[in-house]
């Protein structure tokens, strides 16, 4: 490879691209090169650059400046379906399907096999669902696509990109809603590709992911290039302080366990709290100034324990008791009232609201709290937001954008900020961590640390298990739409927690390391 | 599939209101009635189709009643005082309004405004071009016209199916297997499902925004020719607020008004909903003719509060999970 003879021109060349938006520089002269067969890591904080590089790449975006070249021929696409036609294929960190439309229709939306100008339907579903199966999925590809997960919908999004046969595969945080056993399937089927002389882009702030696939590292910070590295020959520390261009503060102190404090105060219980076709009944506890994990498969069942806990979904049998005191929740309303916050896994359907600034994002649900007649004053407003801007470093630090200018990441710091901004006795976090960089990520789970010492009660779902295994109190683990195993102190380790999600040994293999 | 349980409500209420009406006047039960009624919404049923197609696809079009009125304005002079044969004329003004349709649709993707704007300026242009041509009512006498009016296909039970009643069907089972077997329909659906996101995916948004309001415009003008058939006249007053009436016979039929969902069937219910109300009133004889907008009116409230409460259901993640094989 270091020979300079080497003839043929890289699959995708880009060569000083600059972009702005407005004032702010997304990008300046940055560089980057894919080969044919390669998986090529794009890294950076959140807020780096990198979407927007695709964009631009992809014709998403008019760029301000810069080449980019296929194959050696300079390409100019003014819209992703030019760029797909060009044989760029694009997965955008949005999961960007209709939701509207059915699987099927989804995954062949503008290319559905026709006969005399009609579309085969039967056709187009026989081939949807095999294509479906490759990616371990076995769903109904005639129902509309919004019935189903985002993990679901992010997996039909690759596939739909993967089917595409493009020369360039662009990969936007494909993982970020996926747990290990989609993620392997993925990565099973981008090798294959990659063998085929595919050339792969992969964005994804999971660096154990990027070493387990990667053969080449990019690294982009504030909208500038750090540098290319082949991945084998980057230590993880080096690869680090090229992304956030310092060391990362050392963030993995012990933490006080339960039993080295005194017992605390239940804030809310669940007896026998459940729905049928929902989550099987199961009792809960959780107490102040304790952090309780849930851990599970997707789709075992976290996401609906939490929205039960907080009221977005209703119990059909039980006892809520917040504080000792049988409450009923019926609404997020009632949640809300009780002092109850939950940050959503879903942002962009559930949380964000795109065209509000960070500091109406942030205020939205204390203002709500409060009720419509106790207005928030504009100063109070300005502090609080600045406050939060500050304390999660949500990037540009600046209160007044749009939040849905963002970069995905600081989305979800905003939308963090909002809930507690309500300082709630009980906060539900639904993957908190997801898509968030390093830097980040090692402040949110000392913030989350330092929230559950000053009493806060904490319940989170995360998929990844060192992370609930070094904040959590407690781990109640689900399969299968109920609450099977709960570890308590020492008992708390990754390999436990697998040996119960697993229970017949299956995924224990997956584990390996 | 998409949009059938609003569809299959629409259904019964048309069944059960038919049923009400039949027996308070069981002469309305008749294929006579039936085939009236289908003459007498024969336009209203061929805009309505195109409105269809723009509404799901997240627009609206509000100068299709204009469009209808310059329609029979145009093809009147044409026929009578220009001496143009008529077939000549239907075809110069099916080539106008799809190319007035299609500078709309170009105008709201080019400049990105929105469709309420630019067709709303396009109702005025329209209105105001057929007063251009001319204030009165131009009476039609071409010998086309009177072929057209008396033929007719004798159903069992005496009533008699119209050429324009047959051109509304057409053209209504041509949208139905346009929006339903057809890459553009999928598009349509598309586009109502959301626009950055559709283009994301590789549809060519700037073609499907002009080629769908090229449709509705188009039909607009066929169903301002059938129009001119139904009146044997052109003014320029005609089909005041049918672009209201069409927009309600969507609704009613189960599409949904922010786009994404719906049926031309649905669409077809609906405007056989406001035939039916309009034909009550002429069999009771006492009552009002404006009792037709106001009962419209509460089943337009009734179908939008059910489609708030359908959505509402709808965005609450279910239960149902499909899982994931392994
Ligand atoms: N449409 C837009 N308008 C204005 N600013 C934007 C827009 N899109 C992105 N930006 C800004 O450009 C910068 C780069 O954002 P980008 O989305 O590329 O980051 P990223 O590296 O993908 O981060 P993340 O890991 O959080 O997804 C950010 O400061 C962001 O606020
Ligand atoms: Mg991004």
């Amino acid at each position: 490879m270091e020979n300079s003879l080497d003839p043929a021109p890289p699959l995708l060349e880009v060569r000083g691209i600059s972009k702005s938006f407005g004032a702010v520089r997304a990008l300046q002269e940055v560089d980057f090169t894919l080969r044919a067969g390669e998986i090529h890591a794009l890294l950076g904080e959140n807020g780096a650059g990198k979407s927007t590089l695709i964009k631009v790449v992809t014709g998403v975006f008019p760029r301000d400046a810069g080449v980019v070249r296929l194959g050696g021929d300079e390409v100019a696409p003014r819209s992703s379906k030019a760029a797909l036609e060009a044989g760029i294929a694009t997965v955008y960190q949005e999961v960007n399907l209709l939701p509207n439309l059915s699987v099927a229709q989804n995954l062949f939306l503008d290319r559905q096999p026709m006969r005399f100008g009609i579309v085969r339907e039967g056709e187009m579903r026989r081939r949807a669902k095999a294509l479906l199966t490759e990616f371990g999925l076995d769903i109904d590809v005639a129902a509309p696509l919004g019935n189903y997960s985002v993990a679901i919908q992010h997996v039909t999004a690759i596939a739909r990109a993967v089917d595409l046969s493009a020369r360039v595969l662009i990969l936007d945080e494909p993982t970020a809603s996926l747990d290990r056993h989609e993620v392997e399937i993925l990565f099973g089927i981008m090798r294959q590709l990659a063998k085929r002389g595919i050339g792969i882009v992969f964005v994804s702030h999971f660096l154990d992911q990027v070493y387990e696939i990667s053969d080449r590292i990019t690294v982009l910070r504030n909208g500038r290039l750090v540098g290319e590295r082949e991945t084998a020959s980057l230590p993880r520390l080096e690869l680090i302080r090229m992304m956030l261009g310092r060391e990362l503060a050392e963030t993995t102190g012990a933490r006080a366990t339960a039993s080295d404090r005194p017992p605390r105060e239940v804030c809310a219980s669940f007896e026998n709290y459940g729905k049928a076709g929902y989550v099987a009944p199961f009792n809960l506890e959780l107490r102040h100034g304790e952090v309780v994990g849930l851990a599970g498969l997707l789709g075992s069942g976290r996401t609906e324990t939490a929205r039960l806990v907080f009221g977005a979904e209703r119990s059909d049998g039980g006892q809520a008791r917040v504080e000792g005191a049988p409450v009923r929740l019926q609404s997020p309303r009632d949640g809300v009232r009780h002092g109850f916050g939950y940050c959503p896994e879903e942002r962009k359907t559930d949380g964000i609201v795109a065209e509000l600034t960070v500091r109406e994002n942030i205020v939205l649900a204390l203002q709500a709290k409060r009720g419509l007649h106790r207005p928030l004053s504009r100063r109070e407003q300005d502090e609080i937001a600045k406050r939060y801007v500050k304390m999660l470093d949500i990037r540009p630090p600046d209160p007044e954008r749009p939040v849905g200018l963002l970069s995905g990441g600081n989305q979800q710091k905003a939308l963090l900020a909002r809930w507690l901004a309500t300082s709630p006795r009980l906060l539900v976090l639904d993957e908190p961590t997801r898509g968030i960089d390093v830097g980040a990520h090692a402040e949110i789970i000392r913030l989350i640390r330092e929230l559950c010492d000053d009493g806060l009660a904490l319940l989170v779902i995360s998929s990844e298990l060192d992370e609930i295994v070094t904040y959590s109190d407690r781990v109640v683990v689900l399969r299968d739409r109920a609450h099977v195993e709960e570890l308590a102190g020492e008992t708390i380790d990754v390999t436990n927690i697998l040996a119960a999600i697993a229970a017949d040994g299956a995924a224990m293999q997956e584990a390996r390391a | 599939m998409k949009g059938l349980p609003p569809v299959l409500i629409t259904a019964i209420v048309l069944v059960v209101g038919f049923a009400l009406c039949a027996v308070q006047f069981p002469n309305i039960a008749s294929t006579r009635v039936v085939g009236n009624l289908l003459t007498d919404n024969a336009f209203l049923g061929i805009v309505a189709t195109g409105m269809t197609f723009v509404i799901i696809s997240g627009g609206i079009d509000l100068s299709v009643g204009s469009v209808i009125g310059f329609t029979t304005v145009f093809v009147a002079l044409a026929i009578e005082r220009w001496g143009v044969p008529p077939l000549v004329a239907f075809v110069a003004i099916l080539v106008l309004s799809a190319a007035f349709g299609a500078a709309m649709g170009a105008v709201i993707h080019v400049f990105d405004l929105p469709p309420f704007i630019v067709t709303l300026a396009g109702m005025f242009l329209a209105r105001g071009a057929s007063f251009l041509l001319s204030t009165e009512s131009v009476p039609i006498t071409a010998p086309v016209y009177s072929t057209v009016s008396d033929f007719a296909l004798r159903m069992p039970g005496g009533g008699r199916l119209s050429a324009i009643a047959i051109i509304m069907l057409v053209i209504l089972i041509g949208g139905i297997l346009l929006l339903r077997l057809t890459r553009f329909g999928a598009n349509v659906y598309a586009l109502g499902g959301g626009r950055a996101t559709a283009s994301l995916m590789g549809v060519a948004v700037g073609k499907m925004t002009i080629k769908i309001y090229m449709l509705s415009s188009l039909l607009a003008g066929t169903a301002g020719i059938v129009f001119s058939f139904y009146t044997s006249a052109g003014y320029s007053l005609s089909a005041v607020g049918v672009e209201l009436d069409s927009i309600a016979a969507v609704v009613i039929g189960g599409t949904l008004l922010t786009g994404g969902q719906g049926s031309v069937i649905g669409t077809f219910l609906g405007v056989l909903i406001q035939g039916m109300i309009q034909t009550y009133i002429n069999f009771d004889g006492t009552l009002s003719s404006w009792w037709t907008k106001i009962a419209t009116g509460i089943l337009l409230f009734a179908f939008i509060a059910l489609q708030q409460g359908l959505v509402a259901l709808a965005r609450r993640p279910t239960a149902a999970r499909a899982g994931v094989a392994s």
